[in-house]
């Protein structure tokens, strides 16, 4: 299996990010190209989750450079980021607890549709036939994640690991270009990882959608990342391909403490 | 041996592709199948499948298909595999349809014995199960697949999307228009139509060649007497490798032309039924147990208005359900009641488990407890049992409505001809039987005697109404001194039907009384002497409770009492009893990895209790070695209770 790795479409020069006085990112640059998996790594309070809040444009850094397919991005919030395609999944679940499976997934499609306010509350119009064609794309991704037993269950009522499933295919109902998961395996069981490791995989093949992941899993980010950024109290100590990383003695000694 | 009982050979009907053929031409625009797909139920009218079936069998033969070859199918119950069944007999080939759960290596047997040339496959799973075997079946040269999903990167040749095999077969047709006409038109009704394999648990798979003949009298005697139609709606999703599914979503579809549901996945089963609303419906016991544990449970959370309201029209169903479903004489003030029951309770209970429209509903396979039969019934389901092997179609006995026997399998279905033979073996003759074992002719002869009675290996009677019940397996039947027959199994799972009772053990071969070990259940017993304010330590405590051996010798006496009214079983009543100490257990090896009791094994182990019950005395003292899980070794000792139970005379019939 062969799969073409394309140019540089995310490109981070520099960034620092502070809150008050205390610096949660320092001078980081790394890149991500089409198509590739891409993993962050580090400790516990390495800096992980502040870096893909940078790139969602939740947090705005202080200093460096973001340049989006080439083009270097001002500041920009969240929503701005569903617009150009980047779709993300939280370390914590964030679904709507009460809806089902279903409408959870169609709010992935929110930035899609066209219709207004008025048309949606009164169902006529465009709302109508664009909730049709929403609907085949929630259920392909449905078929895709092989959740069609849950799709009237209320999300509340699932356990941890179809939680999960369930929001990766939120994120994915924005048919996103670039998919940002934060800890998508945390809390699973190893047969649920699997499952998790296989989407994720199939997504990058099937969709060719980008994915930058976070993950504590160390067997689970060697065996499917092209390239893996290691943090360190907010610095950038690694970058590479799986072995090299591995073999990276700042790498080693972040992890498994200096007198190794 | 030529067969000749259906009514359908006269009008040329005689093969399942002419069937399908004759469907697609009276009732082109009914529907045939519908599969769940996208969350939306799509469908296939009977022309949608003829095109498809004449596509995919021109498909094949453009892959060098030939009469005679046989066709692996291996997936879940799929339109595209059921209409390649088809495919497969419109050139005079033959369907193999496997397990789709097993893995590779016991795939193996089955692809060599038939020897497979063509497989048919769901999905990615399969495809990677034939390349991981493809060097152990030389013969193995083109595999198919349904569904096309993480495909993308195989580029064997010898894979095929089945939708570029119709595309293929379409321009096969094109260029041969008459071709495949003849070649359905070659085929007749005592050629094999499918191969199902048998699962080997004596021994290995044999695979079980049944005729077009064969399977279109057992779907046409089953139509008949459930009065399915055209109109009709079953939801195929048991193993399309189980003769069950074949009979149902398969001959009895093509036969009375009614419509088969495929389920969206093997998890979503139950909201599909619901959906669906089958006219017609097959589940294995424990199926029906687990619908009803859920309907109580749900139940016992309702407000306390509708617990009173369903207790007390559940009590009426109990009195009067049955007889009213069978068509017996019920009173006007229990008819009222039983009215008013259906509008409250009952319809909508249907309607929750999917059965509102159901015509009649199948089970097989083992056991039903009485009360579970009851209950269905009662609620206005026609629940019936039927029974039959795999050599027979799975057609030996049906349960007519009406006259419908718990305890039995039903009388002889229409064309076939029951026999007990001296030993108490059930032999069957008819139209249904097995043309021969795939290149067993040792096995053939083996199975069919010399009158052309296949032997089931089963042991039963014909009671007095001509129904037929089976009791055990052949061998496991012995005879007691006085020379009536003892079928332990069959006292057994009446012992087991009550809920206090786990497991039972009887013991009675060449003796001259059966006596009885049992084991509490120790759930449901335990909660029965919470709720009376019996303290108990663990099992060994509980079952050493004079209260505890007071409520199973009610048991053991209810049982004695069922059994004195069957001539043939009445002197196996039980004797006397005791309550074991230990739960048998698979890592004692008294119990087998699918729960069945190794009799010979646990008789010597236990031999001091054995001899102490026919001695006659009181008590015994016995020490047991256990294995705990850890690995551990342990002793666990008792002095046992010896209990007698009431037994009743037997009045001899006078003829």
């Amino acid at each position: 299996m062969s799969k073409k790795i394309g140019e540089v479409i995310l490109d981070l020069q520099n960034i620092s990010l502070r809150f008050g006085g205390v610096k949660a990112l320092t001078d980081i640059s790394f890149d991500v190209r089409r198509h590739e998996i891409r993993a962050i790594i580090g400790p516990n309070g390495a800096g992980k989750s502040s870096m893909l809040n940078v790139i969602n444009g939740v947090y705005h850094p202080q200093e460096g450079k973001i340049f989006w397919h080439g083009n270097e991005r001002k500041r920009m919030e969240p929503h701005m980021a569903a617009r150009q395609n980047i779709a993300r999944t939280f370390q914590n679940i964030a679904l709507f607890k009460g809806m089902s499976v279903l409408d959870n997934i169609m709010t992935g499609r929110v930035t899609r549709m066209k219709a207004n306010f008025i048309e949606h509350a009164l169902w006529f119009g465009r709302a109508r036939q664009e909730e049709l064609a929403h609907r085949q794309k929630v259920e392909e991704v449905i078929d895709f994640l092989e959740i069609q037993h849950i799709r009237k269950t209320p999300v509340g009522r699932l356990p941890y690991g179809l939680q999960k499933r369930v929001e990766l295919g939120r994120a994915l109902a924005a048919e996103p270009s670039m998919l940002l998961l934060d800890e998508p395996m945390a809390g699973m069981n190893v047969e649920e990882k699997q499952d998790m490791c296989r989407f994720i995989l199939d997504v990058n093949d099937q969709f060719g959608t980008t994915i930058v992941l976070i993950e504590h899993d160390m067997g689970v980010v060697m065996d499917i990342s092209d390239r893996v950024v290691v943090l360190d109290y907010g610095k950038k100590i690694g970058d590479g391909v799986p072995d090299e990383v591995k073999n990276n003695e700042d790498v080693i000694r972040a992890y498994l403490g200096a007198g190794h | 041996m030529p067969t000749q009982a259906n009514s359908a050979q006269l009008d040329g009907l005689h093969t399942f592709p002419r069937l399908l053929f004759h469907h697609a031409d009276i009732r082109p625009q009914a529907p045939a199948m519908r599969e769940k797909y996208l969350g939306i139920w799509q469908t296939w009218t009977w022309a949608d499948v003829a095109e498809r079936v004449r596509a995919l069998a021109c498909g094949l033969a453009a892959l060098g298909f030939k009469r005679g070859d046989n066709l692996a199918i291996i997936g879940d119950n799929r339109p595209h595999l059921y209409m390649m069944m088809t495919a497969a007999q419109c050139l005079g080939g033959v369907p193999v349809p496997l397990y789709q759960d097993a893995v590779a290596g016991e795939m193996l047997f089955v692809l060599q014995d038939a020897g497979i040339r063509f497989v048919v496959v769901e999905d990615q799973e399969q495809v990677d199960k034939m390349l991981e075997i493809q060097d152990q079946v030389p013969t193995l040269a083109h595999v198919v697949y349904d569904d096309p999903r993480g495909m993308r990167h195989y580029s064997q040749p010898f894979l095929h999307d089945i939708h570029e095999l119709m595309e293929m077969g379409r321009i096969h047709d094109r260029n041969h228009t008459a071709f495949l006409n003849e070649e359905i038109g070659r085929g007749h009704f005592d050629d094999t139509s499918v191969m199902l394999y048998t699962s080997g648990t004596t021994g290995k798979p044999k695979g079980v060649c049944q005729t077009h003949a064969a399977f279109i009298a057992a779907a046409q005697g089953g139509v008949e007497v459930d009065r399915l139609g055209a109109d009709g709606d079953i939801l195929s999703y048991l193993p399309m490798a189980w003769v069950g599914d074949h009979l149902f979503s398969y001959a009895q579809a093509l036969v009375a032309g009614f419509t088969i549901n495929c389920p969206e996945s093997g998890d979503t089963v139950m909201s599909d039924l619901r959906e669906i609303g089958p006219t017609c419906y097959f589940a294995p016991p424990r199926v029906f147990e687990s619908l009803l544990t859920s309907v109580m449970i749900r139940m016992e959370d309702a407000g306390r208005l509708k617990q009173k309201i369903f207790h007390h029209f559940m009590a009426v169903a109990k009195r009067c359900g049955a007889d009213i479903l069978d068509g017996k004489s019920v009173g006007l003030g229990d008819r009222l009641q039983y009215w008013l029951g259906n509008l409250l309770v009952y319809g909508p209970l249907r309607n929750v488990l999917g059965m509102s429209r159901i015509r009649v509903a199948y089970t097989a396979g083992a056991a039903i407890g009485p009360e579970l039969f009851r209950f269905y019934r009662s609620m206005g389901i026609n629940l019936k049992q039927f029974y039959g092997q795999t050599e027979t179609c799975a057609y030996v006995c049906l349960q007519p409505d009406g006259a419908i026997k718990f305890d039995s399998v039903g009388q002889p279905a229409p064309g076939v001809e029951i026999k007990i033979a001296d030993n108490g073996e059930v032999l069957v003759k008819g139209p249904m039987l097995l043309k021969e074992y795939y290149k067993r002719p040792d096995a053939t002869a083996e199975s069919i005697n010399a009158e052309g009675y296949f032997m089931t290996g089963d042991a039963g009677f014909l009671d007095e109404d001509g129904h037929l019940k089976i009791i055990d397996r052949a061998k496991d039947v012995g005879k007691l001194s006085n020379g009536a027959m003892f079928a332990p199994n069959y006292i057994e799972n009446k012992l087991k039907f009550f809920p206090h009772v786990k497991e039972a053990v009887c013991f009675g071969n060449q003796r001259d009384m059966v006596c009885a070990f049992v084991n509490i259940d120790v759930s449901a017993v335990g909660n029965w002497a919470e709720r009376r304010g019996i303290a108990y330590s663990g099992y060994a405590d509980l079952a050493g409770k004079p209260e505890v051996l007071e409520l199973i010798r009610s048991c053991v006496e209810q049982v004695n009492a069922d059994l004195v009214h069957d001539a043939m079983v009445a002197d196996s009543q039980i004797h006397r009893f005791l309550v074991l100490h230990k739960e048998l257990d698979p890592d004692d090896d008294e119990l087998t990895r699918t729960r069945k009791v190794r009799r010979n094994f646990v008789a010597e182990k236990y031999k001091l209790l054995i001899d102490a019950l026919y001695a006659g005395q009181a008590n015994q003292f016995i020490e047991t070695e256990v294995k705990f899980e850890d690995g551990r070794r342990g002793k666990v000792s008792a002095d046992l209770k010896i209990v007698d139970a009431k037994t009743f005379p037997v009045v001899k019939k006078v003829a």
